[in-house]
Order: structure tokens, then C-alpha cells, then sequence
């Protein structure tokens, strides 16, 4: 054995980016998504101070201005909307406010989600059952003519979409979270901790909650999509945010009537949807392979004992 | 013995790895064995020696990648099957080689019956059908042993007691009547007494059919008790193989030496033993009319029916003393241990602890009680939190009792804990899955010490573990009970361990207590039948039976 061993160096000891970095190169569908994320994030926080003002330029003399040339510059390289304003610059700002959306909405909907199935699943007072049930009637009730009834009585506004995203995702958080903690309480570390005395605060905090939040990580980078395209329709429908803001999907609603002649106005910003919803897809798929010890050789190198 | 013919199946200078980023892991080496027709060849190693690798290769069941066959070559009936795959590999899995399993409740399908699992095999392999595989599916339980065969075979899993499942079990693996048999840790999960039944079962029906029988195993006695030939493995090679008399009455290589010397049985246990020497009057803990009853209906309209899953236990345990408590699964001996600590509620009865009863407490007094009393688990993968590192595992207690030791001292004395178990210091920083079993149990017994206990309940704290280990951790109880005058309370089924350990020993049936005494006593002269029937149930070697 030793002899087998001794001519493959042994690799140096690796840090968890590290080895984490070499299985994201192995998955090259999640490698390309990593960096589309990774450029869009960097163009949503430094983009806006560098061509925030393009975005709202009015030019008539680019009035649906086609893709593809650069005769007006390269802001004008995938077109103009209606009113001549370049498509990049206004993709660009527009990823702030439906990242930014996405974000919170789905940052709170872990929070309230993951707290309240924490308590479900470990108490078994009545209002575990209450908060049960108030998930299984936000569930059975369609989300989206939910968020348009509330949107249209309390009227359009940022954090009114936040709040309404934030609270039609938020049974899934719950679920998952008070199924995962029904199964941890019976465990036997649970058991043990509490035979050294330990409260319900201190079980609940410390035992469980660090298990289940890898899980609902995973859940938030899918759901992050979900948001977006829900985002994307309420916008769409006008219920959603309001000029002067904007956001990708409210860009799709603006070309809606121009499709048979400039139908760059609503491509661009579909395909960035696309192309967002899709790469947090692939990566969330890739980090549940490599969070499972046992699926993770997939996206390792393995190196045969040479024969 | 039966005269042995040219093996059934060979297999030679087997290496198999396990593929990953880092080189690849030997988890077999250059292994060769053989087993002839009508031939008990047993594989005895601890967990990871590679024992069921190996078997597993010759069924095919190894999924590659991430395992890897560097070399080897696997004959079965003078054909080679190592690179077997698709319909040749069908017609030999399950029809001319059978395996059976450690855990039958989840190897049977829980929604079908009994029964059309068993008709199955006979479908899929196209032997009979209907009618026909019914009946043929009722005489193999009846030869199994499974009473009422009939009105059973529409029955399901949950239905069955663990020692019927494994019936079931063999009964479905020797349904084709297969050439060989192989079967991995059949009895682990079992009573002994129960275990004693499938032996013999195994036995009967290899004297029958005449089959090759591979049995791997972990456990000295079943091995003395059914091989004719041992192969001993240790980190993926063959350390000593021969005729099993001469492997267990003189091993020669170091590990099986260990091995074999590791638990002192018999006489020697009686001589050798890790008794406390020093006898105290003061009482710790006094138990009085225990009783635990579980009330469940059946059915949605059935009667409320209740159940005693302990009644009307009672027992004293003195200072710096061990008391033993032993049982079959079901006796009611981990519901006793669950009460002392208030995990789960009795239904009547006291347990006075330093002038106290633990069940009125309020919640301030069971906090300052959970400081004196505390307890080692059964598995130690299991109690402790995956995600917390050595050092906050063992310095809970602390955070949990304020006021035990000030934060700045935790430290020095994890490290000092640490050293006490036989642990290193830099131990502290690593994580419960960085080590083996073991030194697990060794880390859970560090924090049970944390809070400076004066009992402390081990709940089969070394069943879960290896022979050579579960020795060492005893000694390290036995010491620690010395230095630090601690009581312990021992809970097992393994009656040779608490042989070498206990003081007195209470032995439990059904919920009931059915003998108590000193230990020479109960071994030496055991007054009730079941403490006797547990006492034969101990395996005697295969060479010593056939001579009798």
C-alpha cells in the first residue's frame, strides 16, 4: 500500500474555498452560473453611479432603436426602448431594484418562515397548531391573486411588494423547517443536552437551528427565482412597481405592445430573467450535491491507482 | 465436518478503492479467500475493516465510481463473475448466491406483505407463479420457523418481531435454494437468545441444502460458534486465516491476539474483574415502585389498551458502587434510565436522590439535579451535535450551569478533561466526525465528567463498539470511578461485560425485575430460568459442540 501511495504527492492540505473552488470547476454548467452571478452582482452595485443618469436620458432620435450596431455608442449596442433610452444602462438599473426585491422578500420570508417553524416544530403548546394553520391557509390559497388583491386595496408600493412576496413564500420556509426539527428533537444529542440541563432557548438555538439552516439556504437560492418571476408578473400586470422605478419585468410589460416591431424592448429584459432564475437554479443544485457527503464525489477528480 | 471438494468460489488478490479529490481510499487489499460447498467460512473484523466490501463485490453491489476494483479476480462454480453485469449477473444474484442482511426492517418493503415479497422472488426468476409460489412461499416460513405460516404470509413487516423479520429474511434469500449464502452481521441487531435461534436456523438449514455459508461478523462468540474456517481482517487485509480452532485457541498474528485476549470471559472475568474494592453504606439513589405505562388503542374504534413498560421497579445504589442493569430489548431497562434523568415522565413511583425525589422537582431543583446526575448514550455518533467542535461540546455543561467554572478556565480545563479520557489536547478544536468510535465514547464521557456528577447512567454506552474498544473504554470507567468516586449505573444486554464491571447486578424481564444480587452470585448461581436461559444463550464454539 505504501508503495502505491508514495507516488502520487500527496496534495497539500486544501481550505474549504479551496476545495469547493475545485468542485465548482468540475460542474461547468454551475461554473458558467457562478460567474454570470457573480458579473451581475458586480454591475448591480457598481453600475448605477457609472450610467445611472442613461438610464432615464430621453433620446427621440433613438426611438426603438434596433440591436446591434454601434453607431450611437455602446450603451446603444442591444437597442432602445420606446422613448430612446439605451437597453443596457437601463438593465443594469433596473437589476438593482428586482435584485434588491428579490433579496429582502426572500431574506425575510427565511427569517419569519424559519423562526415560526423552529417554534411549531419544537413546542407542542396550541399555537404551534396555530401557526400551522395559518400556513396551510396562506398555502392553499393562490399566491398570486393574493399578492393582486392586496396590492390593489393597500396600492403598489416597494415595501408593500416585499411584504406581499415575503409572506406568499414564506409556508415553504415554515414546512421544511418544522419537518426537519421534528425529526433533529428526537435525536439523540437533543436528549443529551437536555440530560445536562439545557433550556428549550438553548436546544432550539443551539442544537437545531444551525442543522436546519444549511437546508434552508438551498431552499432561498431557489426560491430567490421563484420571487423574481413573481416580481416579474405583478410588474408585468402593473401592480407592481411604479415609474419612474422600474424593474425587468416592468421593462417586459413597456415592449408587450411593440413585439411585432421592436421586439428587443421585451426580449433583453426576458432574457435576463432567463438567465438569472436559470443560473441560481444550477448553482443551488450544484451546493446540494456538494453538500451531501455522499454525492459528492461527482464533482470530484478521481484519480485511479494507476494499474 | 463434510469433506470439502473443489471451492465454490474463489477470491483472489481483490483491491478495492474508494474514489475521491483527495487518493484514493484502500478500503480492500490484496484479499483472497475460498469457501467450499457445505463449508462455513466466517469474516471477523471490526467496523471499516473492509469485511463487507469485500462480500459485496462478489454480488456486484458496489457502485462504481465512486468504488473502483484495482485488481482481482472473482470465481464463482469455475466461471469468472467479477465483470459481470445485466442478465448473466440476474441469473446469479438471488438464485445460485443469496445474501441476507443486518437490518431486516429496512431491507423489507413496508407497504407489500410478508408474502408477495417472498412470491416475488419466484416471479422475477420465473419459477413458479400463483397458486403454485403461494403455497411454496407459506412451507419456506414454516421452515424458518415463522408459527401459523397461513394466516402470517398476508401480515407485513412492522408485523414481525426483529428475530421473525430476519426469518423472513433467510427465508426469501434461500427461496432458489442457492449454492451460497452470505450473510452480513445476520445477528447483530438481535437478542441473544434470539440470536441462538438464527443460529441454529443458519446451521439446520446449511446441514440440508448443503450450501457454502459466509458469515461476516464482528462478534468472537457467533464466530467460535459457526466456523469451520476464520479469515481475521483488520484496515482491509487478511490478517490470520485458518480452521477456527486454531485461530481462536492460538491466534498468531499480534491484532487477532488483541482481539481475542480483549473481553475476559468465564472464569477469567471472575478473576481478573474491574470491580470496586471499597464498599460505602451511603446511599446515592433509591428507587421506589417505578412504573411506566403506555396507553395506545388499536385501531380507530379498538379499546384503549395499556401497556407496562416497567413495573414496579425498585433498587438502591451506594456510593463509588456499579450496579448492572441487563435486559433484552423491550425489558424496559432504557425506560428506567429515561425516567432517572426526567427525559420522559413515570407513571408512578419515586426515585429519592440526595434526600429528594427527582420526579417533584421543580425546574431550579432539576437543573442543580442534572448537575450531579449525568449520562453516556448508547451511540456516540449520535449525542453529540455533528456541527459543534470538542471544545463547546465539552464545555455545554458550563455554559448551561453558570456557575460550575468562570469562562476563562474552560480552557485549561477541556484540556485537562481531555488528558483525564486519554485524549489529546489538540483534540479540542476538532470535530465529532474527525474521530473513530471509540475515542467518541471517550469525548462523551469527558463531558459527562464536566459537571463534576456523582452518578452517572451509562445507557449501553459500549455496546455500539468494537470488542478491543469497548474494553479499553470499561477500564477507563473502572479507573475514573476509583479516582473520582463516582457511581455509575451500567445498562446492557451483553452479559459478559457487566460480568467484568458491575457490583451487583439487577437483571430485567418484561418490565420487571426477576432477580437481584451481588454479581458472583447471578453467574455463579443464577436462581430464576431466564436469568439462566440468558446465561446459555452465550454461543459455544462450533469445535467444542461438535465434540460434546
Amino acid at each position: 500500500m505504501t508503495v502505491i501511495t508514495s507516488d502520487i504527492a500527496a496534495p497539500p492540505p486544501a481550505g474549504k474555498l479551496l476545495i469547493m473552488w475545485r468542485c465548482l470547476k468540475r460542474d461547468k454548467l454551475a461554473l458558467f452560473a457562478a460567474i454570470f452571478l457573480l458579473a451581475l452582482a458586480i454591475a448591480t452595485i457598481a453600475g448605477p453611479p457609472l450610467i445611472g443618469d442613461l438610464a432615464a436620458k430621453l433620446g427621440l432620435r433613438q426611438r426603438n432603436l434596433a440591436p446591434f450596431s454601434f453607431q450611437h455608442g455602446w450603451v446603444y449596442f442591444l437597442g432602445a426602448d420606446t422613448l430612446g433610452r439605451p437597453i443596457i444602462a437601463r438593465l443594469v438599473v433596473g437589476a438593482q431594484n428586482t435584485l434588491g426585491i428579490a433579496f429582502v422578500a426572500v431574506l425575510c420570508s427565511m427569517l419569519t418562515g424559519g423562526i415560526l417553524g423552529l417554534i411549531a416544530g419544537y413546542s407542542e403548546r396550541w399555537y404551534s397548531q396555530v401557526i400551522q394553520r395559518l400556513a396551510d391557509i396562506v398555502m392553499s390559497f393562490p399566491s398570486l391573486l393574493l399578492a393582486l388583491i392586496v396590492l390593489y386595496t393597500l396600492g403598489p408600493s416597494i415595501t408593500n411588494l416585499v411584504i406581499v412576496l415575503a409572506c406568499t413564500r414564506m409556508p415553504i420556509y415554515l414546512r421544511t423547517t418544522r419537518a426537519e426539527v421534528l425529526e433533529l428533537r428526537e435525536r439523540m444529542f437533543v436528549s443529551a443536552a437536555k440530560s445536562m440541563g439545557a433550556g428549550s432557548f438553548r436546544i432550539v438555538l443551539r442544537h437545531i437551528a444551525p442543522l436546519v439552516l444549511p437546508t434552508l439556504l438551498t431552499i432561498a437560492a431557489l426560491d430567490f427565482a421563484t420571487v423574481i418571476l413573481a416580481e416579474s408578473s405583478l410588474s408585468f400586470l402593473g401592480l407592481g412597481i411604479q415609474p419612474p422605478d422600474f424593474t425587468w419585468g416592468a421593462m417586459v410589460a413597456n415592449g408587450r405592445g411593440y413585439l411585432a416591431n421592436a421586439w428587443w424592448i421585451s426580449f433583453w429584459p426576458g432574457l435576463v430573467i432567463l438567465l438569472t432564475t436559470l443560473s441560481l437554479n444550477l448553482l443551488s443544485s450544484w451546493a446540494r450535491t456538494f453538500a451531501d457527503p455522499q454525492q459528492r464525489w461527482r464533482l470530484q477528480s478521481l484519480r485511479k491507482t494507476p494499474r | 465436518m463434510s469433506r470439502f471438494t473443489s471451492p465454490l468460489l474463489t477470491v483472489e488478490n481483490l483491491t478495492v478503492e474508494f474514489l475521491s479529490d483527495d487518493a484514493p481510499v484502500r478500503a480492500v487489499n490484496a484479499v483472497s479467500f475460498e469457501v467450499s460447498r457445505g463449508e462455513t467460512l466466517v469474516i471477523l473484523g471490526e467496523s471499516g475493516s473492509g469485511k463487507s466490501v469485500s462480500t459485496s463485490t462478489v454480488m456486484d453491489l458496489i457502485d462504481q465510481p465512486p468504488g473502483d476494483i484495482v485488481s482481482g479476480r472473482i470465481t464463482f462454480d469455475g466461471v469468472a463473475i467479477g465483470n459481470l453485469r445485466g442478465e448473466p449477473r440476474r441469473l446469479i444474484n438471488g438464485r445460485k448466491i443469496a445474501m441476507i442482511f443486518q437490518d431486516p426492517l429496512a431491507y423489507l418493503n413496508p407497504v407489500y406483505t410478508v408474502g408477495r415479497q417472498i412470491i416475488e422472488i419466484f416471479e422475477c426468476h420465473g419459477v413458479a407463479s400463483g397458486k403454485a409460489a403461494r403455497e411454496q412461499a407459506i412451507s419456506l416460513l414454516r421452515r424458518v420457523g415463522i408459527p401459523n405460516p397461513e394466516t402470517r404470509i398476508d401480515q407485513y413487516p412492522h408485523q414481525f418481531s426483529g428475530g421473525q423479520r430476519q426469518r423472513v429474511m433467510i427465508a426469501m434469500a434461500i427461496a432458489l435454494k442457492p449454492d451460497l449464502l452470505i450473510a452480513d452481521e445476520p445477528t447483530t441487531a438481535l437478542d441473544v437468545s434470539v440470536q441462538a435461534q438464527i443460529l441454529d436456523l443458519l446451521r439446520d438449514l446449511q446441514n440440508e441444502t448443503g450450501m457454502a455459508l459466509i458469515l461476516i461478523t464482528h462478534d468472537l462468540e457467533v464466530a467460535a460458534s459457526m466456523a469451520d474456517r476464520v479469515i481475521v481482517m483488520n484496515r482491509g487485509e487478511i490478517v490470520e486465516a485458518g480452521a477456527a480452532k486454531d485461530v481462536f485457541t492460538a491466534p498468531s498474528h499480534a491484532y487477532t491476539k488483541k482481539l481475542i485476549s480483549a473481553l475476559p470471559h468465564g472464569d477469567a472475568a471472575e478473576n481478573s474483574n474491574k470491580r470496586s474494592t471499597t464498599s460505602s453504606e451511603e446511599t446515592v439513589l433509591k428507587v421506589e415502585g417505578l412504573t411506566k405505562e403506555y396507553f395506545f388503542s388499536s385501531g380507530m374504534f379498538g379499546k384503549r389498551q395499556s401497556f407496562l413498560a416497567v413495573n414496579d421497579v425498585n433498587f438502591e445504589v451506594k456510593k463509588g458502587e456499579t450496579l448492572g442493569i441487563v435486559g433484552e430489548s423491550g425489558s424496559g431497562k432504557s425506560s428506567v434510565a429515561r425516567m432517572l434523568l426526567r427525559l420522559a415522565e413515570p407513571t408512578s413511583g419515586k426515585a429519592i436522590f440526595a434526600g429528594e425525589d427527582i420526579f417533584s422537582m421543580n425546574q431550579a431543583r432539576l437543573l442543580a439535579f442534572r448537575r450531579k446526575v449525568q449520562m453516556v448514550f448508547q451511540d456516540p455518533y449520535g449525542s453529540m451535535n455533528p456541527r459543534m467542535s470538542v471544545h463547546t461540546i465539552i464545555s455545554e455543561p458550563w455554559a448551561i450551569h453558570g456557575d460550575i467554572l468562570p469562562k476563562a478556565k474552560w480552557k485549561d480545563r477541556v484540556v485537562e478533561l481531555l488528558e483525564l479520557v486519554g485524549l489529546k489536547p489538540e483534540h479540542a478544536d476538532r470535530y465529532p466526525h474527525q474521530f473513530s468510535g471509540g475515542q467518541r465514547q471517550r469525548i462523551a464521557i469527558a463531558r459527562a465528567l464536566a459537571s463534576e456528577p456523582e452518578l452517572i447512567v451509562c445507557d449501553e454506552a459500549v455496546s455500539a463498539l468494537d470488542v478491543s474498544i469497548q474494553a479499553q473504554v470499561i477500564d477507563l470507567l473502572a479507573d475514573l470511578r476509583t479516582r473520582l468516586g463516582l457511581s455509575y449505573i451500567f445498562i446492557t444486554h451483553d452479559l459478559p461485560i457487566v460480568r467484568h464491571f458491575a457490583d451487583r447486578i439487577i437483571v430485567m424481564k418484561q418490565g420487571e425485575i426477576v432477580e437481584d444480587g451481588t454479581t458472583s452470585a447471578i453467574f455463579g448461581n443464577p436462581s430464576h430460568p431466564y436469568t439462566r436461559s440468558l446465561l446459555e444463550a452465550t454461543p459455544v464454539p462450533k469445535w467444542v459442540a461438535a465434540g460434546a
